[in-house]
């Protein structure tokens, strides 16, 4: 039938632009109204997701500063872009204004994709003293017990990542071991049947933490208590 | 594909078109890629189900106000256009209504823009009716795909997690049936309901037949 109406009455090329074009202008505001409408809406909410996560794994902060740590050239608060070889993390503080505990995120290829971690660091026992899960698409059931799993998270009351005595280093790397295999205060006790995404929060923590502490550090004192 | 029937329907039928006679999900099997991705949880499948109608219903709205002034030759990429843009929209409210809820429908939010559902009844239903007809009809369709995502959600959500709404259930001793939030558990349920829907109509076909004789 479209052919038949085609062949009677032909339509003009002028018309067909000038419809498009004034459809696409019309759904141009309609898209750019949506976004302005809504921008700070979606950061007050992306705001207090940051929130919510740091405050999980530091259960005294109540406020949150975001931080940089170059590699080599300390530490600075974290504005505008970031510089090269940059990495962020969160400082916790108190109601007084004093450091409650340090936050920071941490990825590992888990058994479906990334496991993307925030864990908590305490500087008086140089160690992890918690974690909460960002991101990760792993089995329901299985490789999610990472969140449930007493056993599983009792590693995280107080794991060491103590530097070596030239802050250069991990004295010893965090590891993921066998399930009833840990012996040694840096190992993650696996979850039987988990071993998978266990071993991917491991290597998120390794990771993060090796690149992170001797930047970090060294330079404790800059954050020790938040700026007025 | 057209359902367009040759008498003018009332207000009440084009509405219940969609949610009964037509629906998308059991009876048209259309919208495949969102109803076995989102529906792990009953909560996912309802904002999925909520975020489709307000795109359809507003999508149907403007095709059919713009019916006549569109080209033919043009109105596809019109269509779409419309279409990505109300999606665009509906992703942002959702990003500011709540940002776990948009983590967990991922993707499928965008993917909403190709959905054959909306295309479908923009180029079936919207572009040959007035305004008003065309979102009532819209909205029985938005409704029966919400209900289509809800049936698998909720038997999903229990069998998968033991809980509906993430209010738990069982309590702690139930030992949740994974499989059911996991892929096949899609094809699982929704296999199940059709084979009910389709063993329900063959019985009154059966019964009608022997009345009749």
């Amino acid at each position: 039938m479209t052919e038949q109406v085609a062949a009677q009455q032909v339509t003009p090329t002028g018309a067909m632009i000038r419809t498009l074009g004034l459809v696409s202008a019309i759904c141009g505001l309609i898209i750019v109204g949506s976004y302005q409408g809504t921008f700070s809406a979606v950061q007050e909410n992306k705001r207090i997701a940051l929130e919510r996560a740091v405050f999980k794994v530091v259960p005294k902060a109540k406020a949150v500063g975001e931080f940089y740590a170059v590699p080599g050239k300390g530490i600075a608060p974290a504005a505008g872009e970031a510089p090269a070889g940059a990495i962020k993390f969160y400082v916790g503080y108190d109601a007084a204004g004093q450091l409650a505990g340090i936050a920071a995120e941490g990825s590992g290829k888990g058994y479906a994709d990334a496991v993307r971690i925030m864990f908590g660091y305490q500087p008086y026992c140089q160690c992890i003293t918690g974690i909460g899960v960002v991101a990760m698409r792993e089995t329901p059931g299985i490789g999610d017990k990472i969140l449930t799993d007493r056993a599983f998270l009792a590693n995280f009351e107080a794991l060491d990542v103590k530097l070596s005595a030239d802050l250069a280093a991990l004295a010893n790397e965090v590891k993921t071991v066998k399930h009833g295999t840990k012996t040694h205060p840096w190992q993650i006790d696996a979850i039987a049947g988990a071993t998978i995404t266990s071993r991917a929060v491991g290597r998120g923590i390794n990771d993060a933490a090796k690149a992170l502490l001797p930047a970090l550090v060294p330079q404790l004192d800059k954050i020790r208590s938040k700026a007025p | 594909m057209s359902p367009t029937p040759a008498n003018t329907p009332t207000t009440w039928d084009e509405f219940l078109e969609g949610i009964w006679k037509q629906n998308p999900v059991f009876v048209m099997i259309l919208g495949m890629c969102p109803t076995l991705a989102v529906t792990v949880s009953a909560v996912n499948a309802l904002s999925m189900g909520i975020s489709t109608a307000l795109v359809l219903i507003a999508s149907c709205g403007l095709v059919s106000l713009m019916r006549n002034i569109v080209p033919k030759e043009v109105r596809i990429a019109t269509y779409i256009v419309i279409i990505a843009t109300l999606v665009t929209a509906v992703d942002y409210a959702i990003q500011a209504i709540s940002l776990a809820l948009y983590d967990a429908l991922g993707a499928f939010i965008q993917l909403i823009v190709v959905n054959c559902i909306i295309l479908g009844r923009a180029e079936a239903h919207a572009s040959k009716n007035p305004p008003l007809p065309a979102m009532i009809n819209a909205a029985g369709m938005g409704v029966g795909f919400t209900i289509g995502l809800l049936s698998l959600g909720v038997v999903r959500e229990i069998l998968g997690a033991g809980s509906l709404f993430g209010i738990s259930l069982f309590g702690a001793q139930f030992q949740p049936w994974v499989v059911m939030v996991l892929p096949p558990g899609g094809f699982f349920v929704l296999g199940s309901w059709l084979l009910f829907f389709s063993w329900r109509a063959r019985r009154q076909q059966a019964r009608e037949a022997t009345q009749n004789a």
